[in-house]
């Protein structure tokens, strides 16, 4: 493996957040000494059109994800809990042209 | 010399002095722009781009500010690809071999610290569509002042070869940063109409900065008073320069009654 | 052994057109056939912009040297995008970027062309870009999620690309009779070549029916590779350039234009490292990576040193 080589960065996973009051979302990646260094190049790299207002960039290792054996469990019994979603709830006519 | 000196209008005086700032740029851009492909790593590829494309757009922008006040139906293009070494008014410092990765981040940090309280200046200038354009750079400029800068402290306290290295450059382009602060005629008559920037009244806050950054990067601080280069903004350069000129203008000049924008 | 109901299942995802995630079980031959495939697309993209890179310091005006410039940046940042993707397969880019320095991994063999005239940077937008838009937003949609991904931002980025070679390329077409020359030259020696970007026919393509049974690609060499003639064609008449093949022809039957036998000898020739640029392509790529060792081995050892600076403090 590469890791023990004194010359390769580390990966960064980089956030954007692409107007105030817009959540981060998921750029893509880079490489990066240290947190500023990453920063500077999630710069350079994700926003070099304007595209974005700020940035978080956070080490890659440091992401923890769900699995896909982990689908069933975290996601399905919401499917069942209609109650969750506005559309299980019927709203007067009129109100609905209003708004 | 027993030339008398002819008095400067307004025209002349604003004129050379956009494009001592617009050379600058240019050259110091076009150094920047040779690293295109060849960065020590992919990321600082894009960050140098960047920083190249941020001073040659400076430099267009600034050329077309010349052309207008000029009034001689010159375009942006005339002054980057017609006039020849001795009508360059370029630091040296910008005009220098781009060198290793340690020289280019040196010199574009003194180059951008300087730029950075010169356009603090210049954006308050009494003449609005040069100040609004100033005001405008001035926040690439701090971006490049923070990316050199940060480079500077690894590269100093880094490991050894890294140290050498960079201390070694800054020795190298020690001699040119007296030129930085060179004033004449054209300064003088662009403070009086309150559109230019004195800048022996940010001398010592930039030696503070570049002072600071040095020792926190665990160099040494060359000699402020050694030897330093001049003539400059009077047209004298090193050789750097006439070849610099020959690759960037040769198409345009072969061509020159082709259209290429 | 991957047990034949893991691999119908993931079949049966594919062709519900579901998009298979770096975590999701997958083939080990679609994970490694995904590694080959977007690590010589990313390598593209950097060897790439040496042939237009040579042309930043001689752009012969401000404005086509910052649109060169922006434009070999996005290659930069592409090559990024496509390494990051890669890497979701649990590969480091340092060793990708071993395999073609130092190894066998390839890149389009389009770039060991010479970029021998300012023409030619005009042409390489119009066709060589043009070409891999053909390509990419096939990519766009492939099954693997990080590399669909990827290649929609490529798009997105990319379509100035094309954009300003063909503007340049019209401006010289209807210039100075040098610039005429100069344009119709370049065209002439960039047509086979950007033909020939899209790989070998399908009949000599041994990857090309599992790539598409997995929907890596969705469509074959010789399909993206029609429609990018057909599309040429009517734009070369629009600026008067003329196409050097005598064989192009409207086919009313298959509402194709057909043209002449590719000359894949010059391809596998250049494809074996004989192109006029090869070896200097590697040798400039070398150089940059080992130019560049001192100064990522120093922003570690920063990077460690501040660390423990910070440990030692609290």
């Amino acid at each position: 493996m590469t890791d023990n080589n004194n010359d390769n960065w580390p990966l960064w996973e980089v956030f954007t957040q692409p107007k105030s009051g817009k959540p981060h979302e998921h750029a893509g990646s880079v490489h990066a000494a240290d947190k500023e260094m990453a920063l500077q190049n999630a710069r350079d790299t994700y926003a070099r059109r304007n595209e974005g207002v700020s940035i978080w960039v956070v080490k890659s290792k440091h992401i923890t994800a769900s699995t896909p054996e982990d689908m069933g469990p975290f996601f399905d019994p919401a499917n069942d809990k209609p109650y969750r979603h506005p559309q299980f709830y019927s709203v007067p006519r009129a109100v609905k042209k209003r708004s | 010399m027993t030339t008398e000196t002819k008095e400067l209008t307004k025209q002349e005086a604003f004129l050379a002095y956009l494009l001592r700032l617009a050379d600058d740029r240019l050259i110091l851009g076009q150094r920047m722009s040779e690293w295109c492909g060849h960065g020590p790593q992919l990321e600082e590829d894009l960050a140098m781009a960047n920083m190249a494309l941020d001073l040659i757009g400076h430099a267009t922008a600034l050329y077309e500010y010349a052309a207008e006040i000029e009034d001689e139906g010159h375009d942006e293009d005339y002054f980057a690809y017609f006039r020849d070494d001795r009508e360059f008014t370029n630091l040296q410092l910008c005009e220098l071999p781009k060198g290793d990765f340690g020289f280019t981040i040196a010199r574009q940090f003194l180059f951008s610290a300087f730029s950075y309280f010169q356009y603090e200046r210049l954006k308050d200038a009494n003449d609005e569509q040069f100040a609004g354009m100033m005001n405008k750079h001035l926040k690439e400029i701090k971006y490049h002042l923070r990316h050199s800068r940060e480079w500077v402290l690894r590269l100093g306290d880094g490991t050894e070869e890294s140290h050498e290295r960079i201390q070694e450059s800054f020795d190298e382009l020690w001699m040119y940063i007296g030129e930085l602060f060179y004033m004449d005629e054209v300064d003088e008559f662009m403070i009086k109409e309150g559109l230019g920037v004195d800048s022996s009244e940010f001398k010592k806050e930039w030696k503070k900065l570049v002072e600071d950054t040095l020792t926190e990067a665990t160099l040494t601080v060359p000699d402020w008073d050694q030897f330093m280069m001049s003539g400059s903004r009077k047209g004298i350069h090193t050789e750097h320069l006439g070849h610099l000129l020959a690759q960037m203008q040769f198409l345009r000049r072969s061509y020159p009654d082709a259209e290429w924008k | 052994m991957e047990n034949q109901e893991k691999l119908d299942e993931f079949q049966a995802r594919i062709d519900a057109g579901e998009k298979i995630e770096p975590k999701d079980w997958m083939p080990e031959r679609y994970r490694q056939q995904l590694i080959r495939m977007m690590s010589q697309h990313a390598h593209s993209e950097i060897v790439g912009m040496l042939p237009e890179g040579n042309w930043i310091e001689r752009a012969p005006s401000l404005k086509r040297k910052l649109v060169l410039l922006a434009k070999v940046q996005d290659e930069a940042g592409h090559g990024l995008y496509l390494y990051s993707a890669t890497e979701t397969l649990g590969i480091d880019r340092s060793e990708l970027v071993d395999q073609y320095l130092y190894g066998s991994a390839k890149y389009s063999s389009i770039f060991n062309y010479p970029t021998m005239t300012y023409a030619d940077i005009c042409a390489i937008g119009w066709l060589v870009d043009g070409a891999a838009i053909v390509n990419q937003t096939m990519l766009a949609r492939s099954s693997y999620g990080p590399y669909s991904r990827a290649n929609v931002r490529i798009c997105k980025e990319e379509s100035f690309h094309k954009k300003q070679g063909y503007e340049m390329l019209a401006k010289m077409a209807d210039g100075t009779p040098e610039q005429q020359k100069m344009a119709q030259d370049s065209v002439n020696r960039w047509w086979w070549p950007s033909l020939m970007m899209f790989g070998p026919h399908d009949s000599d393509s041994p990857n090309s029916a599992e790539l598409i049974k997995w929907q890596v690609k969705l469509k074959t060499n010789d399909e993206l590779r029609q429609h990018f003639v057909d599309r040429m064609v009517m734009e070369a008449e629009a600026i008067g350039m003329e196409l050097p093949d005598p064989d192009l022809e409207y086919n009313e039957e298959t509402g194709h234009w057909d043209f002449g036998d590719i000359p894949w000898d010059e391809f596998w020739n250049v494809v074996k490292g004989n192109g006029v640029m090869n070896r200097k392509r590697i040798k400039d790529r070398r150089a940059a990576h080992e130019n560049g060792e001192w100064v990522r081995e120093a922003a570690n050892a920063y990077a460690r040193k501040k660390k423990l600076q910070q440990e030692k403090a609290s």
